[in-house]
């Protein structure tokens, strides 16, 4: 047992604390310390300027990325310091859930072909899992791909799908075959969504924003060499993706970066002739989250420690899902419980940031974020479906 | 005890039920509350025609002299319909104070205006730095000559855009969180000095801030006694507190039973998943939650009604309630219903929204726990 870093990971840190001071471009991080909303362009820009100091997909194998491999002390390093300097979150879609699929299942063609753009940054993917009728029981997908001659022939509606209206391919679960067994006649199949029969429109969430969509799939003509592993591989290929992004998953860095700002700025909310932060009741919101956070952190530590010593991960990543996520919910909760009436004035997206808005300079984002938060006990597995997951796997029930 | 209704107000309620069904689709409200005025100008003509906006004025003044029974039945009716219409800000926060505090000109100018239809009220309490506390009050009147000038600032006032006037509390003497010095004025929307800056709120209502810079107003404008204001706006503060946790109750009945039909009807793994007991349980909890706080509404709007020496405290008691309640059973409904709850399409995201907004509005849970305690 030791908790402490050694003086290759101190220096580690430092270099990263040096990159972000010089490479962290100004005009994105006056944004995202505003939380407005970032462009395409500046997500990309962002992206890029990662991948070229070799710490955008860090967890592919080097040969795929061209990378000096980092440890797991190393890359906690690199994401905690990236969170705390508040910089933008990278799209998974492509280099976290595609990438790994094609550089495990895929063929040299489909490597050669997708991953180096995956890298980057030049082609943007989006998922397409989630039916109208498929939600928590994703296997129940209906979309359907029919092979003639050397085509598949696409049909059926995606949902919850998010940024499609920026993504330039899609990777769906596709139906190939109706089978008894529901999961086995399930595929993987990469779409380019400029094909004649896709068509986007978009789903306004409570917060009033545009982040998902519906893809509607009509008649969609897909070559024949898009498909990733055998027909009827695409249920194991989606659990291995599921089981394979457990790093980061609970979004710890971010949680204290945040948790920290919501004590920074309710000690300057004046309460009657002290501060928010000294109220009792307030006070102990925090630190009870701050413990639940702390536990958290450390699961996820034990959790990677157990990996990089060979161990293979199983539904703990379930618990950091929901751990990670009702923090998540917490944390977005206690800022609105703190700008008590500020929270209520609405604005949207393109409004935030602007000189029109009321009450203390951070307060516009904050409602929205926490409606918008609703979703994260809902997505990629529910939270009830993880507890599924975990009795089942863990306890045996 | 007796928890039954008298003749007049189980029509009044059937009376509202009625207009909500007939005339308060969800379309029509999602219309009126992103309309320019943020409401229905012809639902409130219908109000004061079915006699609801002057229920609880006083006989004397013109209006039904009804109690805060009838208002209870009014709002829960509208928190079930989603009622965007202000009848909150106008009618229950500021025309009652006005009905029992109000000079005999004031009455005259307002509240036959008000059970008319014609005029909108907006009351001006909260400050940037005063958060739930209603005597943190900074915005200073000062005497000059036979007029009183206000300098300061509002923050988040309710139907401020439609207001005709407001009635905004200020400092006339003690320091800043005195109950004793501060007094409140009546004060018309277009004075000079008075800026409003006006906005949506997420709940799909309109409020403003309002700078007061060097407003003169006669002393006429005073209502009740100089220094003497907080009492009247905390007794207007409790019966809004009655009435806003009625409409609560309203929203979470709406919320349960939505939540319960929608997972009869959506299957997942080939059945309803109304059929999986982690989902049963917790709705059997959102039903719960509704019937407690219906509990405390029920109990805490008779005790105010008879003016018993607990009733403060049982009024705190409600909002803490509806404050924990209406988190959990907003939250639940939209984790229920999946991703569809996170849309802005379905209804079920607006009354959590609405639930999200009342419970800040008057203090959250936390302040009322602290005021129970104190009581």
């Amino acid at each position: 047992m030791d908790l402490t870093f050694s003086d290759s990971d101190l220096s580690f840190r430092k270099e990263v604390v040096s990159f972000l001071d010089n490479e962290y471009p100004t005009d994105i991080k006056e944004k995202q310390d505003k939380r407005i909303p970032l462009e395409k362009e500046e997500i990309i820009r962002w992206q890029k300027i990662l991948h070229n100091k070799g710490w955008f997909a860090i967890n592919w194998p080097t040969e795929f990325s061209g990378y000096k491999e980092l440890s797991v002390t190393e890359k906690y390093i690199l994401q905690e310091e990236l969170a705390k300097a508040n910089t933008p979150t990278t799209i998974p879609f492509g280099m976290g859930m595609c990438a790994p699929v094609i550089y495990s299942f895929g063929t040299e063609d489909q490597k050669e072909k997708h991953l180096p753009s995956i890298l980057n940054s030049d082609i943007w993917w989006c998922q397409g899992y989630s039916e109208p009728g498929s939600g928590s029981d994703l296997a129940s997908l209906k979309t359907k791909a029919e092979l003639v001659d050397d085509k598949y022939i696409v049909n059926g509606t995606k949902t919850w799908t998010t940024l499609a209206q920026h993504a330039d391919w899609i990777f769906c679960l596709v139906r190939t075959e109706t089978t008894p067994i529901k999961q086995e006649g399930i595929s993987f199949l990469l779409i380019d969504m400029s094909t004649p029969g896709i068509e986007v429109k978009p789903i306004i969430t409570i917060d009033g924003s545009h982040e998902v969509n519906m893809v509607y799939l009509d008649n969609v003509e897909v070559p024949k060499e898009n498909l990733i592993g055998e027909e009827g591989q695409g249920w194991n290929i989606a659990k291995f993706l599921l089981a394979h992004e457990r790093s980061g998953i609970a979004g710890i860095a971010a949680l204290k970066r945040e948790l920290k700002r919501l004590k920074e700025l309710s000690s300057e909310i004046p309460l009657g002739e002290g501060s928010l932060l000294e109220d009792s009741q307030f006070r102990s919101k925090i630190e009870e989250t701050e413990i639940e956070l702390t536990a958290t952190e450390f699961t996820e530590l034990r959790t990677l420690a157990a990996m990089s010593q060979g161990g293979s991960p199983g539904a703990e990543s379930s618990i950091l899902k929901i751990k990670g996520t009702e923090l998540q919910q917490t944390i977005s909760e206690l800022f609105v419980e703190m700008l008590g009436y500020y929270a209520h004035p609405f604005y949207l997206e393109n409004e935030i940031g602007s000189n029109e808005t009321v009450g203390p300079d951070y307060a516009a984002p904050v409602m929205p974020h926490y409606l918008n938060y609703r979703k994260v006990s809902i997505y990629g597995g529910s939270n009830e479906i993880q507890r599924n997951v975990i009795s089942k796997a863990i306890l045996g029930l | 005890m007796d928890f039954t209704f008298n003749e007049e107000q189980t029509m009044i309620q059937d009376q509202v039920e009625q207009f909500i069904q007939k005339e308060y689709d969800w379309e029509t409200r999602q219309e009126l509350s992103n309309s320019d005025l943020g409401f229905g100008a012809n639902n409130w003509k219908i109000f004061a025609e079915l006699g609801w906006l002057g229920i609880a004025i006083s006989e004397d003044n013109g209006g039904f002299g009804g109690s805060s029974i009838e208002t209870m039945l009014i709002m829960e009716e509208f928190g079930k319909g989603l009622v965007v219409e202000p009848f909150l800000e106008t009618i229950v926060m500021s025309s009652g104070l006005l009905d029992q505090y109000g000079t005999d000109e004031q009455k005259s100018e307002v509240i036959g205006s008000v059970i008319s239809g014609e005029m909108h009220l907006a009351l001006a309490y909260a400050e940037p730095q005063s958060r739930f506390n209603l005597s943190d009050v900074v915005t200073e009147a000062k005497v000059d000559g036979r007029n009183f000038v206000i300098n300061g600032f509002k923050s988040v006032v309710m139907n401020g855009p439609s207001a005709n006037k407001f009635i905004i509390s200020a400092r006339t003497s003690g320091k800043q969180l005195d109950k004793k010095g501060i007094s409140l004025f009546l004060v018309d929307s277009d004075v000079t000095g008075l800026t409003r800056t006006d906005y949506k709120t997420v709940d799909g209502r309109k409020a403003s801030d309002l700078n007061l810079e060097n407003v003169s107003v006669p002393s006429e404008s005073l209502i009740g006694s100089l220094d003497e204001g907080f009492n009247i706006l905390d007794e207007s503060i409790d019966r809004s507190i009655l009435a806003i946790s009625a409409e609560a109750v309203g929203a979470m009945e709406v919320l349960y039973k939505t939540t319960v039909e929608y997972t009869k009807t959506r299957e997942q793994f080939g059945t309803p998943i109304g059929k999986f007991q982690v989902l049963q349980h917790r709705m059997v909890d959102m039903f719960m939650e509704y019937e407690q706080c219906k509990s405390l509404l029920y109990m805490a709007t008779m005790k105010n009604e008879e003016g018993a020496p607990d009733a403060k405290k049982a009024i705190s008691g409600l909002k803490y309630q509806v404050g924990k309640a209406g988190k959990f059973v907003g939250q639940q409904a939209v984790q229920l219903h999946g991703g569809m709850g996170v849309t802005d399409e379905l209804n079920v995201g607006h009354y959590f929204k609405r639930l999200t907004t009342i419970g800040t509005i008057f203090g959250n849970a936390d302040f009322h726990l602290k005021q129970y305690t104190s009581l």
